[in-house]
């Protein structure tokens, strides 16, 4: 242990320990910009200096190890004058529009503004002017906004291995942009959102679609129906004000349904769908000698990846739409048939943690219906905005079901939203699909867990099926590489595009943090173990389905409205 | 009157560069086959107690800093020479490599020993394109006679970046990286290129290596300035009858620097101001002339030794627009990393071209002042701390100078 | 040579790219995108990164250049020393502005800071080649030298 003293606290710490950290220990919080706790040290925006004892510079405490006897200064006059003259400069180009910011109250820089008792800056006002880029229906940049952390380069390049972003020019006139200083859309951007999270403030956001909302809530001959993707319940109470996972699904579905939806149905329905399709497609190649390993198809922004990344690898994606595609098909299809109502008139909005679902809504292959599968994808900030637009209490509203046909699920469905939770869920099903035994204990733990690739074996009556597992697509490039050299020895492979899986997604609330991810996680498992179903093949409703409507999984109608192509696209930029 | 001593430049005129057997004629490489004769850490404390200092402008103690590379546990360790020579008017490092090159191979070479490298660079800015041909011809000279043995030897050109003069924006740009500098600690002498212990030295430092083993640490440590002893090459610019290079004692005064070796000023005009140490250099007034141009006094009078480049300006000479010229250099060569030199170099740049027009008041170089001095002690690396100098001391030492132009 | 020949050379240098950008700048003087992308490929690095790299040094460029590039010198001696005439006449010759090419392709302007050749200021370089001491009437031969 180093023994430190802090603004005269002292204090004893681990060797190794930053003076950030050690500040912490004691109860002195050192304000931070670049800084992020789940990436690597960039000591670049200098707002945390603080004063050492014998020296002269100031060092900046995320970066500086302690030593023995140190002793640390962090607000002296010294130390508030630097710290303010260097947030004043940042602020100085940073266009003044926060009432207009989408990270508006949730911005680092706002707060440091705030705290930092910035009125009239000394420094002319000059706002660089660049044009937003608003060239993907999923994110969109604006330049004027960034200050240069670099945060959305590491989320982009050692997250994700995307390497979408970099620096371009130097000094006053560096700039974050993408691939060859082109849009996000010609550079490889999978549309995860990644940047999003890592942003400090408003220059990397989500393409709104607040608006196409009301416009179509306003219209008296629109029927307003949604899908709720499972990760989205656990993380919308922290939109409001509420600890993770504390809005009952109920009560959700209350607030849903004051803020203009007409019907509340659920993506888990599509999600139990997607596992008896997924299952049997997987069964199938496994006998009948198809391309394996087969990789899981529902999260957008790894379809993108495997698309750009890997277009040789194509044939290994599951065929299977999406839970949202796959349910955006059948609502106006069989739910219109059953509801007997004009499909043409169903506004089919989408309620996701991700940003590339947007994009994934809008391929032009998605409109197996005869019309626009899914006309508009909300992520969880959104219908956040919308809950806080409404007035809504949560804590004083009655709880309500979700609606008939397409609103039933199981816990398989629920653990969709965490990595490890499809592959779990498919071999709840296909276990006792190829065995024919019932499956006793249907927690499958060596598929949960934060574990950036995990791998399993599991004994179907001896057939070794062995799966791998990988979230975040840095991981799932390393699984791809070896099925690439050959040298995959698995039979299916389930991918997240996001840290954590679809509860890290881009479209959930801002987090920095892993350990927040972690407790979303804890969150949809306790669901899940709190529900009378949890095997999809028992969800009674898509029984029906197939009983009514699609016959058979892999069937006639199944190929038309559940499956689907890829596409290479692969950039001449990578 | 005082008089030149060449250390560094002991063959200058003497030998050929292009011809090693000059070098070798000259008493070359005899130094390094002493130092390999001795035990490393024997070899290390004679530097050290040379009390040789870098001289790149930080002046840390240049035994002491190869202690800690030697000390360092890795499979490769790296020996760099900084030749990445940009602050301007200064060419003293383009000087030794044209007319001497042996003299940096031996000095980098002994390094190597010392340490314990098989591997160096010489990190040569992009500006000195011809310099290329000859090195590659001295290092192969070198290598052929052997007296390298297990050390190679490369060159690598810089592109254009100033900021590259930063051991650790070198280090990333010999990586190929965007030479932006690296948060320290961790030092280069324990995690340096690629990861690895390595050695960055000025050219001029190495230069002086063989002939501290040759003459013996206690000869150079009475040389000059007690506690920055030996030499300096200093490039003189500007208004000075004598535009050319001297090397001296570290205990001449900046004005026999400028009025000695430099003979006065152009025209018999009367001297204004010098800027010693490149383009960071603080800008000296009159009064502070008869200060000793070593690494510490320069530092307590306020001002920097820095390259020992000295440009020196006549009273006709306008320093607002001087200043304002340099801030556009360090807007221009700021790498953009860190927020208060990104920001800071513009605004002072953007300040001081208002004040240059005569659109400024007291208030901006209050603020100027403020601004730098925050900057001086808040920026990732010494581009962003030093360049402020010029500012900071022109608006301590030519108050009058500003309010002249003031609206 | 092919731009592929070129950064081939340098594929077994660690951290070669910016050797190899110089010898593309040779035969091309700039850096065009295929050839950047290239360099990602060969020194294994994201082309954000080759091209983050391609724009931090001021001797490379991702735009296109004229054949001869002509580099003016403003540091603090060149400026004392009249390196604002140097760039006034030379824009009057070539009739362009700094940081333009000419519409034959031959000459491109371009500011730089310190060469290191303050012994004799002010100092232009064309295609890296440092020319000392330089007034107005020394130019249309320096610009004679040029292919």
């Amino acid at each position: 242990m180093i023994n430190v003293t802090i603004d005269g606290i002292k204090a004893s710490v681990p060797e190794g320990s930053t003076i950030l950290q050690a500040a912490s220990e004691v109860g002195v919080r050192i304000p931070t910009l670049c800084y992020h706790p789940d990436q690597s040290i960039k000591a670049n925006c200098r707002v945390c200096v603080c004063e050492v004892e014998g020296n002269r510079l100031l060092v900046a405490a995320c970066a500086m190890p302690v030593f023995e006897g140190m002793v640390v200064k962090t607000r002296t006059p010294k130390v508030i004058e630097a710290r303010k003259t260097i947030i004043e400069l940042i602020l100085a180009n940073h266009p003044q529009d926060c009432l207009n910011c989408i990270r508006n109250g949730n911005c680092e820089l706002q707060e440091l503004a705030e705290e930092y008792c910035v009125r009239e800056n000394p420094f002319e006002y000059k706002v660089r002017g660049f044009e937003k880029d608003f060239s993907t229906p999923s994110l969109f940049r604006d330049q004027d906004k960034c200050i240069l952390c670099r945060r959305c380069i590491e989320a982009c390049s050692v997250i994700q291995s995307v390497n979408a972003l970099g620096l371009q020019e130097r000094g006053y006139h560096s700039m974050v942009v993408p691939t060859m200083g082109k849009t996000l859309a010609e550079s490889p951007c999978v549309m995860c959102g990644q940047c999003i999270h890592a942003c400090p403030v408003g220059a990397i956001g989500e393409v709104e679609g607040i608006n196409d909302f009301l416009a179509a809530v306003a219209d008296p001959e629109m029927i307003v129906v949604t899908q709720i993707a499972p990760a989205v319940r656990v993380a919308i109470a922290e939109e409001i004000g509420m600890t993770t996972g504390s809005m009952g699904m109920d009560t959700f579905v209350t607030g849903l349904r004051q803020v203009g939806f007409d019907y509340v149905l659920h993506t888990n329905f599509t999600a139990d769908l997607t596992i008896l399709e997924e299952g049997n497609e997987l069964l199938k190649r496994v006998k009948e000698g198809g391309t394996l390993p087969m990789f899981t198809s529902c999260s957008p922004g790894w379809i993108n990846f495997c698309e750009t990344f890997y277009p040789d690898l194509l044939d290994n994606l599951s065929t299977c739409k999406s839970p949202q595609q796959m349910f955006g098909s059948l609502v106006k299809t069989y739910w219109a048939e059953k509801m007997g109502v004009d499909p043409s008139k169903i506004y089919s909005v989408s309620i996701m943690p991700c940003v590339a679902k947007k994009f994934e809504a809008a391929r032009p292959e998605m409109n197996a219906s005869g019309y626009q599968d899914v006309d508009l994808v909300l992520t969880t900030r959104e219908i956040g905005r919308l809950f806080r637009m409404s007035g809504l209490d949560f804590s004083k509203l009655p709880g309500s079901n979700f609606d008939s046909w397409m609103g039933a699920y199981t816990g398989a469905a629920v653990i969709f939203g965490a990595t490890g939770g499809v592959m779990e869920a498919a071999l709840r099903t296909v276990y006792e699909v190829v065995t024919g035994n019932v499956l006793e204990d249907v927690n499958f733990n060596v598929a949960r867990g934060f574990e950036g690739i995990k791998e399993a074996e599991v004994d179907l009556n001896g057939l070794v099926v062995k799966v791998a597992i990988a979230h975040s697509l840095s991981n799932a490039r390393k699984l791809m590489d070896q099925v690439r050299a050959g040298t995959s020895p698995y039979h299916f492979i389930e991918v997240m595009a996001c840290p954590g899986g679809c509860i890290g997604g881009g479209g959930q609330p801002i987090t920095k943090r892993n350990a927040k991810r972690i407790e979303r996680i804890d969150a949809l498992y306790a669901e899940d173990a709190g529900l009378p179903v949890r095997k999809s093949h028992e969800n009674k409703e898509v029984a029906k389905l197939y009983e009514d409507f699609l016959h058979e999984p892999l069937g006639h109608k199944s190929h038309e409205l559940l499956h689907t192509h890829y596409h290479d696209k692969h950039k001449t930029v990578l | 009157m005082a008089e030149e001593m060449r250390i560094v430049l002991r063959n200058y005129g003497k030998v050929d560069p292009l011809n090693i057997d000059t070098y070798v004629a000259q008493g070359g490489y005899q130094s390094l086959d002493k130092a390999r004769s001795m035990d490393k850490a024997a070899l290390m404390a004679e530097v050290k107690k040379s009390n040789l200092r870098g001289r790149g402008g930080a002046g840390f103690n240049c035994g002491m800093k190869w202690t800690f590379a030697a000390g360092a546990q890795a499979d490769q360790k790296y020996v760099i020479a900084n030749a990445d020579e940009g602050e301007p008017g200064t060419y003293k490092d383009r000087l030794i490599m044209e007319n001497d090159p042996q003299s940096l191979i031996e000095g980098m070479a002994v390094c190597a020993y010392a340490i314990g490298a098989t591997k160096g660079f010489i990190y040569l800015r992009g500006e000195y394109p011809e310099l290329v041909s000859t090195l590659n011809a001295a290092i192969a000279q070198a290598k052929d006679k052997g007296f390298l043995k297990d050390f190679d030897l490369e060159v690598r050109r810089g592109a254009g970046a100033y900021v590259c003069g930063e051991e650790t924006a070198l280090i990333e740009s010999i990586e190929g990286k965007r030479g932006e500098p690296r948060f320290k600690p961790p030092f280069p002498p324990v995690i340096g290129l690629w990861g690895k212990p390595t050695i960055v030295n000025n050219i001029e430092t190495y230069a002086n290596i063989p002939a501290i083993l040759e003459k013996g640490a206690d000869w150079y440590a009475g040389i000059g300035n007690a506690a920055y002893p030996g030499t300096k090459v200093f490039t003189l610019t500007g208004d000075v009858v004598n535009k050319t290079f001297f090397e001296v004692p570290t205990n001449i005064t900046v004005r026999q620097l400028i009025f000695d070796f430099g003979g006065g000023i152009v025209g018999g005009k009367k001297f204004k101001a010098a800027q010693i140490g490149g383009t960071s250099g603080c800008f000296i007034p009159e009064s502070l002339l008869d200060t000793e141009v070593a690494f510490d006094t320069m530092g307590a009078a306020g001002l920097s030794l820095g390259t020992g480049a000295t440009f020196v300006m006549d009273e006709t000479r306008d320093i607002v627009d001087i200043v304002t010229r340099i801030a556009g250099f360090f807007e221009h060569e700021s790498c953009g990393k860190c927020a208060p030199c990104r920001e800071g170099t513009m605004r002072t740049a953007e300040i001081m071209e208002k004040i240059n027009e005569g659109k400024g008041s007291v208030k901006d170089t209050a603020l100027l002042d403020k601004l730098g001095t925050v900057m001086s002690y808040s920026c990732l690396c010494g581009l962003g701390q030093a360049a402020p100098s010029p500012v900071l001391t022109t608006i301590k030492h030519f108050a009058a100078d500003y309010e002249a132009k003031f609206k | 040579m092919d731009y592929k020949e070129i950064i081939a050379k340098f594929a077994d240098m660690p951290g070669g790219i910016i050797q190899a950008y110089h010898a593309l700048l040779d035969e091309f003087s700039y850096l065009p995108e295929e050839a950047v992308v290239e360099a990602a490929r060969v020194f294994k690095m994201s082309t954000a990164e080759a091209y983050g790299v391609a724009t931090f040094y001021s001797m490379f460029s991702v735009n296109t250049r004229g054949k001869n590039v002509i580099r003016i010198c403003e540091s603090a001696p060149c400026h004392v020393a009249g390196a604002a005439d140097v760039v006034a006449a030379m824009e009057k010759t070539l009739g362009i502005k700094m940081g333009e090419t000419t519409a034959d392709g031959r000459f491109t302007l371009e500011f730089t800071e310190c060469v290191g050749q303050c012994q004799a200021t002010p100092v232009i370089t064309v295609n890296g080649k440092p020319y000392l001491d330089i007034s107005a009437d020394k130019i249309p031969a320096i610009l004679a030298e040029c292919k």
